[in-house]
């Protein structure tokens, strides 16, 4: 039995030192490739948020990261092409500085989490699995048909938004700049967990009665857990348009809501650094399967359905291997 | 917009509602007996349309293939329920929903390596192409109004064998209490099985019956899927009559708002415009009615707390 | 075509697709086209697109006439494959992974618009070629155009500018119109007004992606229109033509090639037969290098080419001509040696215009029979010499 904090610091320690192998024999699209991994992480952090601590299994996260996404693209495209964003009743101009945006990206996607959040709370179970994803396919089809950011084409961004003191183009900098904001989230959400919100958000999820009875505001506790999870998937939303410099529809559809859950099942449910193991094994399972065979998300679909069935708990889970309840 | 063109949009509603209850039925079904949430509904609806597809080349009949797709969504359903399925029905939602994500991603590729990336063919029988003169003047689509009167009398099956047979009282009882019907002697996990393969079967049936009138092609499931889901949300998740209901809900709301919203929005707007908007606010128009419902009766029109 | 090698043929698109299956995946992931014979390419090109997900039938064209070129004249073209799954971020990453890791010189494959908005403008950025062999947005056709992309295909609005000239030769004067609502669909109905003369008798927006079109057909026969011009691509086309045909209604239907291409077609069956299509390339195109490519093709996947294959074909003899010119190292040289366009294409005549897309006829065809494959026929030429309203707001 390996204790979850090293193994924490294990998978840590192996992003970095594969980026910097990476760095080091020429091979940026591998930075690259693991950027993107930490920036799913960042994604499944929040959703494991609700899902894992809160039990709050949505599958409508897509909707925040294509919040976030959007919140990138549209201010950067003004930024880029001088226009403002709007004059009535005041002016608000595009920017390309990182921090705004992801301000941006955090309140919008929270305040949409607001919304669906205490709309989808009212149902619990299959209901909400179901309404979360309604509400994920709306907005998909919102963008889509909207045509002022492009509609199914997306919005490119010619170059990455900059983050002061840092070039971002740079493979190895903006992966640093997405590790840091994934550490420093993962620091909070730890903070949060031990936190007697936390706590009681645990609580709730695993005896909602009992929670009622000692005076929680069940419904007001997970809603603000959902508020934060929404938040946090629309930072990496934000980071993820940055990685391409391209935000379209795509990241509003439910396979990526699908997606996202994949990473923490594969990584481990309601476990810190789950999310950052699964989200690494899967684009290493795309990239390399992806090379073998046209026909690789059948070996994806059978190893998934693998984990599931026969190895619950996950990566981290079945190194650390001492149940975490969710249910 | 004639009563005419508005009586056969009403047709035509209540046709995409049939069709979903096919697929709805099963779904709720399975949800209602054995409290699966089963994402892999969609695959078994394109299995259905591939094997009437294929037997259809090989054959010509449509009948015959009609019965393929039966016969092989229920023995690929069977065989997923006693391989996969059953191992979930103790499980959580959440591991139920990604398995059968899996599953989806199992199928959707097999189906691909099968039969290659292009769309296959199948097409209506001669008997039923063309159109016939309804009353009042409506030239309907004769293929269409076989799909309103199959799927009628599906639900109509359905409700018969719930009500009035013995493996409706089992399956009855196994919605109501799951460990009491166990101990009563039942082998439930045979009943389990054939509830999986009956829904499989609706969901293979739906989809050769759709498969006529649109594309056989992989990945055709999954916009279904998602209806169908929204189907049986409104109508309340393992009632049959809710998902009927919800089905022909989803089907007039869906198709009235397609055609009526652009007119509508072009009252007060611009006429492209209009057009872009309208379509815009249609294509999420049934997801606003799911909303809607869930925030005034959070369980569905027809479903138990 | 002789009816003999026709039967030929149809035996070959049963009996021969598995093994043709076979092949072009091997191909694809060996990683390697036709490297020279010492190891060492002169040339590296990176083929991006979809092989999985919806519109992996148009991606298995793109990759297969592509690589037929290849076979036949690109010595020392070293070709990597990679799918897209049909999304932009994967598009993306692929276009990062083969600039960075695999060095590739020239980019190209990528079937949708949207991808392609994805991937060019940052192609073209790191200094590399991109040349389309299918999508061509009017955002990188007029201000956007860039020295470094060459479409080899068409604009979007090409296909349907030519089905509006058709549409006033064949005589409509109240058209019902439709088209998906995203942009492309949105481009496809101005298109086709830009160049039509007569009235409208409708104009519908549909989900993008439906499949049932019950509802907008039962507006077409109350609209009381004399024609119908639509755009939908892949699935959706063969649904609406399928239900069109059972309606009832008869009316004449024009559209653009991508529901009447050879992929889509067997689907459609009886449903499509008469209708009218616009298209830059058709098997019957009378040339040496067309007739060549057409039996090329079908002997080496069982298959007939669509316009698809047509177009990454057409793109790799586009390269191949290049590289014998000049080197690709000396950008300024190859890019000159590209815009030359010195090279027999399946079209017979090809020019650049210039913002680098093509200057070229538009041909009318119609779908008809033959034997028991369903495939077109030029019936006349929609637009002559045509190129698209963007290039005058190019700066190169």
């Amino acid at each position: 039995m390996i204790r979850e904090r090293y193994i924490n610091a294990v998978i840590l320690a192996l992003m970095v030192i594969i980026s910097i192998a990476a760095l080091w024999m020429d091979e940026p699209f591998t930075i690259t490739l693991a950027t993107k991994a930490v920036i799913l992480a960042l994604a499944a952090v929040g959703l494991n948020l609700a899902l894992g601590q809160g039990g709050l299994v949505s599958f409508g996260h897509a909707a925040y990261f294509g919040v976030g996404g959007y919140a990138m693209g549209i201010l950067a495209s003004h930024a880029q092409n001088y226009t403002p964003l709007m004059e009535v009743p005041f002016l608000i101009e595009g920017t390309n500085q990182m921090p705004v945006i992801w301000l941006v990206a955090v309140v919008a996607s929270a305040l949409l989490a607001l919304v669906i959040g205490a709309l989808s709370l009212r149902t619990s179970g299959v209901y909400f699995i179901m309404v979360t994803l309604a509400f994920g396919q709306m907005l998909y089809y919102f963008a889509i048909s909207w045509p002022a950011y492009g509609g199914e084409d997306g919005l490119s961004i010619y170059v990455r938004n900059e983050f002061p003191g840092l070039n971002t183009l740079v493979p190895i900098q903006f992966f640093g700049l997405c590790f840091a904001v994934l550490c420093v989230v993962l620091f909070m959400v730890h903070r949060l967990n031990q936190s007697p919100f936390g706590l009681a958000l645990m609580g709730a999820h695993q005896n909602e009665e009992r929670a009622r009875t000692v005076g929680i505001n069940v419904t007001r506790l997970r809603l603000v857990a959902f508020v934060i999870s929404g938040a946090i998937t629309g930072l990496a939303g934000a980071l993820f348009a940055d990685l391409n410099r391209f935000v379209s529809p795509v990241m509003f559809d439910w396979h990526t809501s699908g997606q996202i859950m994949i990473f923490i099942i594969l990584g481990g449910v309601a476990r810190l650094c789950g999310p950052l193991a699964g989200a690494s094994l899967y684009i290493i399972l795309e990239h390399y399967l992806g090379g073998l065979s046209e026909y690789w998300q059948i070996y994806l679909g059978l190893i998934l359905l693998f984990v599931v069935l026969f190895a619950k708990g996950g990566i981290v889970g079945g190194l650390a291997r001492k149940e975490v309840r969710h249910g | 917009m004639s009563t005419i063109l508005l009586i056969e949009q009403i047709l035509n509603g209540l046709q995409f509602g049939v069709m979903l209850f096919l697929m709805a039925a099963g779904l709720t079904l399975i949800f209602g007996v054995m409290g699966l949430i089963n994402l892999a509904h969609g695959a078994l609806y394109m299995v259905g349309a591939f094997a009437a597809a294929s037997m259809a080349a090989w054959t010509g009949s449509f009948t015959l293939a009609l019965i393929a797709a039966l016969v092989a969504a229920a023995m690929f359903g069977a065989l997923i329920e006693l391989t996969v399925i059953r191992r979930l029905y103790k499980r959580d939602h959440l591991d139920q929903v990604l398995a059968t994500f899996a599953l989806i991603l199992v199928f959707s590729e097999a189906t691909r390596w099968v039969f290659g990336s292009f769309p296959l063919f199948l097409d209506m029988p001669d008997a039923l192409s063309g159109t016939v003169m309804l009353p009042g003047g409506i030239e309907y689509s004769k293929y269409r109004l076989t799909i309103i009167i199959i799927g009628l009398l599906v639900a109509l099956g359905l409700f018969l064998l719930i009500a009035r047979t013995r493996v409706g009282m089992r399956i009855r009882a196994g919605e109501n209490d799951r460990e009491m019907i166990g101990a009563l002697g039942v082998d439930i996990s045979i009943l389990y099985t054939m509830v999986f393969a009956l829904g499989a079967a609706l969901a293979g049936l739906s989809g050769a019956l759709v498969g006529a009138i649109q594309s056989v092609e992989v990945g055709m499931g999954e916009p279904v899927l998602i209806l169908a889901f929204v189907v049986i949300v409104i109508g309340g998740i393992g009632s049959i009559k809710g998902a009927l209901a919800g089905a022909i809900l989803v089907g007039l709301t869906d198709t009235l708002g397609r055609t009526l919203l652009p007119v509508l929005f072009s009252t007060f707007m611009d006429a492209s415009a209009a057009t872009t908007i309208g379509s815009a606010l249609a294509s999420m128009l049934i997801y606003i009615l799911m909303a809607g419902v869930l925030i005034f009766k959070p369980t569905g029109l027809f479903g138990s707390a | 075509m002789c009816p003999e090698t026709q039967d030929r043929e149809n035996t070959m698109f049963t009996t021969l697709r598995w093994s043709a299956l076979g092949v072009a995946t091997a191909a694809a992931m060996s990683l390697a086209g036709v490297a020279a014979a010492d190891g060492h390419a002169k040339l590296k090109v990176g083929l991006i697109t979809t092989l999985t997900g919806g519109g992996a039938g148009i991606g298995a064209d793109i990759r297969d006439g592509f690589m037929l070129a290849m076979k036949q004249g690109g010595e020392g073209i070293e070709v990597v494959v990679e799918d897209d799954q049909r999304k932009p971020d994967i598009a993306v990453q692929l276009a990062d992974k083969m600039i960075q890791s695999e060095k590739v010189d020239i980019l190209t494959g990528i079937i949708w618009s949207n991808l392609a908005l994805a991937v060019v403008p940052s192609t073209t950025a790191q200094g590399k070629f991109y040349l389309s062999p299918n999508a061509g947005p009017t955002q990188l056709a007029g201000r956007g155009c860039h020295e470094n992309y060459f479409n080899v295909a068409w604009q979007n609005d090409n296909l349907h500018e030519a089905a509006g000239a058709h549409a006033n030769t064949a005589g409509f004067k109240n058209a019902f119109i439709l088209a998906p609502n995203y942009p492309a669909g949105q481009d496809a109905l101005k298109g086709f007004k830009r160049m039509y003369e007569g009235e409208l008798a409708g104009e519908l927006y549909t989900k993008l992606g439906q499949t049932d079109y019950a509802a907008e057909i039962a507006q077409i026969r109350a609209s009381g229109a004399d024609g119908i011009f639509f755009f939908l691509p892949g699935g959706m086309g063969i649904s609406f033509l399928k239900q069109y045909a059972d309606s009832g209604i008869d009316l004449p239907v024009v559209g653009p090639a991508f529901s009447f291409d050879q992929g889509i077609l067997q689907a459609v069956g009886d449903a499509a037969l008469g209708v009218q299509n616009t298209s830059q390339w058709s098997k019957d195109i009378d040339n040496a290098t067309n007739k060549a490519f057409v039996a090329d093709f079908a002997a080496a996947y069982g298959r007939l080419p669509s316009l698809y294959a047509s177009q990454s074909f057409d793109t790799a003899n586009l390269i191949i001509s290049a590289a014998a010119k000049a080197d690709v190292k000396d950008q300024d040289a190859f890019r000159d040696a590209l815009r030359a366009a010195d090279f027999n294409s399946t079209r017979g005549d090809f020019k650049f215009g210039n913002n680098q897309h093509p200057i070229q006829d538009i041909y009318v065809r119609e779908v008809i029979k033959e034997g028991d494959i369903f495939t077109n026929k030029i019936i006349g030429t929609g637009l002559t010499d045509h190129q698209d309203v963007y290039a005058a707001d190019c700066k190169l």
